[in-house]
C-alpha cells in the first residue's frame, strides 16, 4: 500500500521534469533567435555568405517546391470536381482549388519540402562545424560565428521563402489548371477567369506571411540543432533528425495560428 | 616579470562532472608553456576558458591585467583577438580554399591580390608553397593540414597562441618538423605560447617550462630540464609512460 502514493510521486516527478525540460529548450531556442536576428541586423555584414545562401535554399529548392505545387494542384482539382459532383457544386473546382492551394497547401507544402531539404542540411553542415571544432575556430580567428554561419541562413531562409512560395502558388493553381482543362472538360479562358475573380488580397498575404514564419523556422531549427550539436557523428545524425521533426512540427503549428488568426475571426 | 597569463583558483565543472578544480597558474610574456597531463583531464577545457569559449564556475583568470571571466559582446572579442589557436584536427574551413583559410583572419577590404600574397607569405613560414594555395583541405594529408591550420593561426601575428596537441595524429617525424615549425615561430614571432600535450617528445622540444595537470589542479611545474628530477611520483609515471603509479587509468571519458 505504501507503494502508491511513491508511484504517484514519481509520476509527477517525470512529468514535472519533462514541463521543465521543455520550458527550459524553448528558452534557449528563444535566446538562440534573438541573438541570431541582432546579428543579422547589425555589422560586420557578410554579403557573400548572405549570396551563397540565397542561392543554395531559393535557387536549389525550386525544383522540388515546383513539382509538390504542381501535383499537388491537380490531385486537388480532381479531389474537388469528384466530391462537388456529388452535389452539383463541380463548378467550384477553379475557386476551391486556388483558395486551398494560396491558403494552405502551397505554404505548408513548401515549407515542408524546403524543411527537409534546407533545415537537415543547416544541421548537418553545422553540426559537423561544431564537431570538428571550426565553429570554435571562427571565434579564434576574430569572426563571430552568429554573424558568419546563422545570422545570413535565417535572413535568406525568410526572405526566400515567400519568393518560392509565390511559385509554388502559381505552379498549384497551374496544376489544377492543366488537368481541369485536359481531363475534366473545363474551358481555359472560364478556368483562369473564376480563379483570379475568386482570389482576395488577404489570401495571398497571408500566404506570404506564413512563407517568410516558416522560412524563419527552416533556418532556425536548423541553425539551432547543429550549433548546439555534440557528441560526433551520432551527435550530428541527432541533430539532424531533430532539425527537420522540430521545423515540421513547429511550421505545422504555427501555420494553424496563422490561419486561425487571419480567418478564423 | 609580470604574468600575460594568470589563472587563479579556476574551476570549471560539468553537470557532476569535476574537471578543473583550482587551477593555479602563470604563463609570462614571450614564454613557452606546455601543459601535459592524460586524456580527458580537463587541458582543452583550460584553454577554451582562457579563451573565453567556455565560462568558468569559479575564479580569475587575467589576461594582460584584464579580468577575462565576465568580459562580453565587444570587450570578450577585443580579448580573443589577441589569440592564436591550433586546433588539434586542424579545424579548417572545408568550404574554403587553403589561402582563404590562411588569409581568414586577416582584415578585409584590402582586396583579393594582397590578401593572397599574405597568404602565400604565412604559408611559406611554414615550409608550403604556393601550389597548395588553391587546394581545398580535404585534398591534403593529416600533416599538411596541421601546417596549413599553423599558418592560419600566425597569419593576424597574434600576441599569444594556444597549440592543442600538436603532434596528435601525425609520424614521428611530420611530428618533429611541427615541433620545430612552433620553436622558430614562437621565438622570431615573440609569441607567449601555451600548449597542451601528452606528446613528451613534444613538450621536451617546445616548451620553457612544463606543468602538469592532474585531477584538476596543477601539481606540478618548472623548468624543461627539470621534468626528469621532479621527484613527483605522478610527473614520473607519465614522463616515462608506465601504466603502474599512483594514477589510475581513467576508463569513462571526460
Amino acid at each position: 500500500m505504501t507503494g502508491v502514493p511513491h508511484d504517484i510521486l514519481g509520476v509527477l516527478r517525470a512529468i514535472g521534469r519533462f514541463v521543465l525540460g521543455g520550458l527550459a529548450l524553448v528558452g534557449r531556442i528563444v535566446i538562440f533567435a534573438g541573438r541570431a536576428i541582432g546579428r543579422a541586423a547589425t555589422p560586420p555584414y557578410y554579403p557573400a555568405r548572405l549570396g551563397e545562401q540565397l542561392l543554395v535554399i531559393g535557387w536549389f529548392s525550386l525544383p522540388v517546391v515546383g513539382m509538390t505545387a504542381l501535383f499537388t494542384g491537380a490531385a486537388l482539382a480532381q479531389q474537388i470536381f469528384i466530391g462537388g459532383s456529388r452535389f452539383n457544386a463541380a463548378a467550384t473546382v477553379p475557386a476551391v482549388t486556388v483558395i486551398g492551394i494560396v491558403r494552405e497547401l502551397g505554404p505548408v507544402l513548401g515549407g515542408l519540402m524546403v524543411a527537409g531539404r534546407v533545415s537537415s542540411a543547416m544541421a548537418a553542415e553545422l553540426g559537423t562545424m561544431r564537431v570538428t571544432e571550426q565553429i570554435d575556430a571562427l571565434t579564434t580567428l576574430r569572426t563571430d560565428p552568429f554573424r558568419y554561419l546563422i545570422g545570413p541562413r535565417v535572413l535568406a531562409a525568410t526572405l526566400m521563402m515567400p519568393l518560392l512560395v509565390l511559385v509554388s502558388n502559381i505552379l498549384g493553381v497551374l496544376g489544377g489548371f492543366i488537368l481541369a482543362t485536359t481531363r475534366l472538360g473545363f474551358n481555359a479562358a472560364g478556368y483562369l477567369d473564376r480563379t483570379v475573380s475568386f482570389l482576395r488580397t488577404d489570401d495571398v498575404v497571408s500566404s506570404l506571411v506564413k512563407a517568410a514564419v516558416f522560412g524563419f523556422i527552416i533556418a532556425l531549427m536548423g541553425c539551432y540543432h547543429g550549433f548546439t550539436s555534440s557528441g560526433g557523428a551520432e551527435g550530428v545524425g541527432r541533430a539532424t533528425t531533430n532539425a527537420v521533426v522540430s521545423a515540421f512540427i513547429l511550421i505545422l503549428m504555427s501555420n494553424l495560428v496563422i490561419t486561425v488568426i487571419v480567418f478564423g475571426g | 616579470m609580470s604574468a600575460k597569463i594568470a589563472l587563479r583558483g579556476v574551476a570549471k565543472r560539468f553537470g557532476p562532472k569535476v574537471v578543473l578544480d583550482g587551477v593555479d597558474l602563470d604563463v609570462g610574456a614571450g614564454e613557452s608553456l606546455v601543459v601535459i597531463g592524460g586524456s580527458g583531464t580537463g587541458k582543452s577545457v583550460l584553454i577554451k576558458s582562457i579563451l573565453g569559449l567556455l565560462r568558468v564556475d569559479a575564479g580569475s583568470i587575467v589576461v594582460d591585467g584584464v579580468e577575462v571571466t565576465r568580459l562580453r559582446g565587444a570587450a570578450l572579442a577585443a580579448h580573443q583577438a589577441k589569440f592564436g589557436m591550433l586546433f588539434q584536427g586542424g579545424a579548417l574551413f572545408d568550404s574554403l580554399s587553403v589561402w582563404r583559410n590562411v588569409a581568414f583572419a586577416l582584415p578585409r577590404g584590402r582586396g583579393a591580390a594582397k590578401l593572397k600574397a599574405a597568404a602565400l607569405d604565412n604559408l611559406a613560414r611554414v615550409g608550403l608553397g604556393a601550389d597548395v594555395a588553391d587546394l581545398r583541405p580535404s585534398e591534403l594529408s593529416g600533416g599538411m593540414q596541421k601546417r596549413v591550420a599553423l599558418a592560419r593561426a600566425i597569419a593576424a601575428r597574434p600576441e599569444i597562441i594556444f597549440f592543442d596537441e600538436p603532434t596528435t595524429g601525425l609520424d614521428p617525424i611530420m611530428a618533429d618538423v611541427i615541433n620545430d615549425l612552433i620553436v622558430s615561430l614562437v621565438k622570431d614571432l615573440r609569441i607567449t605560447a601555451l600548449t597542451i600535450t601528452h606528446d613528451m617528445a613534444s613538450a621536451r622540444k617546445i616548451a620553457d617550462r612544463i606543468a602538469m595537470l592532474y585531477a584538476g589542479h596543477i601539481i606540478w611545474q618548472g623548468a624543461r630540464e627539470m621534468i626528469d628530477t621532479s621527484g613527483n611520483a605522478y610527473v614520473d609515471q607519465f614522463v616515462h609512460g608506465r601504466a603502474e603509479g599512483p594514477i589510475a587509468m581513467q576508463v569513462r571519458s571526460a
